[in-house]
């Protein structure tokens, strides 16, 4: 009974200063992106509220609820949230930012976050921070810019701070055994939204998946075709387990699927190995995977600047040493 | 609406994609001095698809303007737009601050309304700042549609067709006019401006603006505390033997 008023209490009549997280969910769980965006919402310091949402939220909601650092997790079950649209999302954010009075609101930097923050920044009033990789303090952060190629520590003015957070920067926060209340959004906004969502079109893989790959080998221009982007770099992909990333070069001459790309237009990869196949390593494409733990690089150029990053280069032909490297792991 | 389209493409000058920037001595930002700027590779993506749509369809587009917010130097951008083929451009006119993406975004709402535009393309992302907001706060500011990092664009009516890159693969929206788009790379390949329409461009209207004209304070809500060098990486070694590399493979993460 202590508990339960306990618990009535925490929900309702405290005035709140917590923080808001968007999880998204991915096949019934949670996408990776978030459990990391939840880990950079723990280090401010205040209760983190889960916000889940979609036709499948009591689900994902059910998988959130048991993730360690959670107080809370509010569920819009509705299928006109199922395609994260922001024009319908935003307004419902800001709804619940506001009658919670929620201090700070984070999402992952994930293809949804980045469509859905800036608006709702705009409908708040508040400019938001993007792409986080630490938390200095409530109001202060680090964030990547040009390229990562400088880091920008930032503190915001806004009274509402909004940000999303690269995935990368911070390990995925453990879902345990933690029970945190589930409890529906009561909140029923008119946002007036005139973008229907008509098809996708998914890659199917069964291996892991790319952002949060413990390793991953990628490939690029020097594979010179599709076949043979397919014949190297796939088997040595299986027989590490690792997800197959590609540069811009290699995507843009078809050797693999856009969603593939690495960089810093692409994907922000920090596997434990990555290894760089006939990549050069352009400013760009260094972006997305130079926080790598180990680098390993493979080019015929023993000049490529891939090489100033690699800690273990190896100088030689790719259509020789990758199918013998293959057969000795 | 008339279906006829009204673009505006907002276009930013930023340090050139292939130089690497240098951090200033006192860390407040990177060197300017004697670096070579060039339009964003993403609102070069952005024009080239306004142009394209005005090609493929005859009589569908009305008018392609520019508009550029930053130093009196993003005039030179203008210029390439037009050359390229815009119509008219506005240069608002901020100094050498740099403004934030809401700020940008209210500023080009100004210039929506004044050229009732009914569809605007932007870049993705400026690959100086790297925030990929300024498109969907515009379009949060208008409550227009928005489809973001789109790799193909179709109007067919008054409906706009958009497939979108997204995380996991691509999907497609659609919406009825007006709206917002941001381009991603693969939307399309920008075209060059050749010398005889660069010196065409220099006879078309180019209005440049004051933000004080705009009624504008510029006031950034994020203070950069300062900027500093990611850690460098030590240097690796090279070898030339698949037989020592599968060793060190095979050890650590086999």
């Amino acid at each position: 009974m202590a508990s339960y008023i306990a618990k009535r209490l925490f929900s309702s009549s405290r005035v709140r200063l917590d923080t808001l997280a968007l999880v998204e969910g991915i096949n019934n769980g949670v996408n990776p992106a978030s459990l990391s965006t939840i880990t950079a919402a723990t280090e401010i310091g205040e209760p983190v509220t889960a916000i889940v949402l979609g036709s499948n939220g009591q689900e994902v909601a059910e998988a959130v609820a048991k993730t360690e650092g959670v107080s809370k997790v509010l569920v819009a079950k509705d299928s006109k949230y199922d395609h994260y649209l922001a024009e319908e999302v935003s307004p419902l954010l800001k709804q619940i930012i506001q009658d919670g009075k929620f201090t700070h609101f984070f999402t992952a930097g994930s293809s949804v976050g980045k469509s859905i923050l800036p608006r709702l920044g705009a409908i708040l009033d508040v400019q938001p921070v993007s792409e986080i990789t630490k938390v200095v303090n409530s109001n202060t952060f680090v964030r990547p810019i040009y390229a990562g190629n400088a880091l920008a520590t930032v503190q915001s003015k806004d009274s509402i701070i909004l940000a999303s957070v690269r995935a990368s920067a911070f390990p995925p926060a453990e879902v345990g055994s933690a029970t945190a209340p589930i409890e529906p959004v009561t909140q029923t906004v008119e946002s007036g939204n005139r973008t229907e969502f008509v098809s996708e079109q998914l890659v199917k893989s069964e291996r892991p998946e790319l952002g949060s790959a413990t390793r991953v080998v990628a490939g690029g221009r020097g594979l010179k075709n599709k076949e043979t982007f397919e014949s190297l770099v796939d088997p040595l992909a299986t027989k590490l387990n690792a997800a197959i990333g590609a540069s811009r070069a290699a995507v843009d001459s078809g050797f693999c699927d856009n969603s593939l790309q690495v960089g810093q237009t692409g994907k922000i990869v920090a596997p434990d190995l990555y290894i760089a196949v006939g990549i050069s390593g352009a400013i760009q494409h260094l972006a997305g995977m130079k926080d790598s733990k180990v680098i390993v690089a493979i080019n015929k150029d023993a000049d490529a600047p891939i090489f100033n990053v690699a800690d273990i280069g190896l100088v030689g032909d790719l259509n020789e040493v990758i199918p013998e490297l293959t057969s000795k792991l | 609406m008339s279906s006829k389209l009204r673009i505006l493409v907002p276009v930013k000058r930023v340090i050139d994609f292939a130089i690497k920037p240098r951090i200033n001595k006192t860390g407040t930002g990177v060197e300017t001095k004697g670096v070579k700027f060039s339009i964003n590779p993403f609102c070069d993506i952005a024009l080239e698809e306004s142009l394209r749509l005005r090609e493929k369809n005859a009589d569908l587009v009305e008018n392609i303007h520019a508009v550029s917010i930053g130093p009196t130097k993003a005039q030179d951008i203008l210029r390439i737009a037009l050359a390229k083929g815009a119509d008219d451009s506005t240069l608002i006119e901020t100094g050498d601050v740099e403004v934030e993406p809401l700020q940008v975004a209210k500023m080009i709402k100004k210039v929506v309304d004044e050229n009732q535009s009914n569809l605007v393309i932007l870049g993705k992302q400026a690959i100086d700042d790297d925030s990929n907001q300024t498109g969907q706060m515009l379009a949060g500011l208008l409550n227009w549609p928005q489809a973001t990092n789109a790799s193909n664009v179709e109007v067919k009516g008054d409906e706009v067709y958009v497939t979108r890159e997204v995380d996991g693969g691509e999907d497609i929206l659609k919406a009825k006019l007006p709206m917002v788009i941001t381009t991603d790379l693969r939307l399309n390949e920008p075209r060059y401006a050749s010398l005889q329409n660069i010196m065409k461009a220099k006879k078309k209207p180019l209005k440049k603006l004051k933000v004080s004209d705009l009624g504008f304070d510029v006031e950034n809500k994020l203070e950069v505390l300062k900027i500093e060098e990611p850690s460098t990486r030590k240097a690796g070694v090279k070898l030339y033997h698949v037989i020592d590399f599968s060793d060190f493979l095979f050890f650590f993460f086999v």
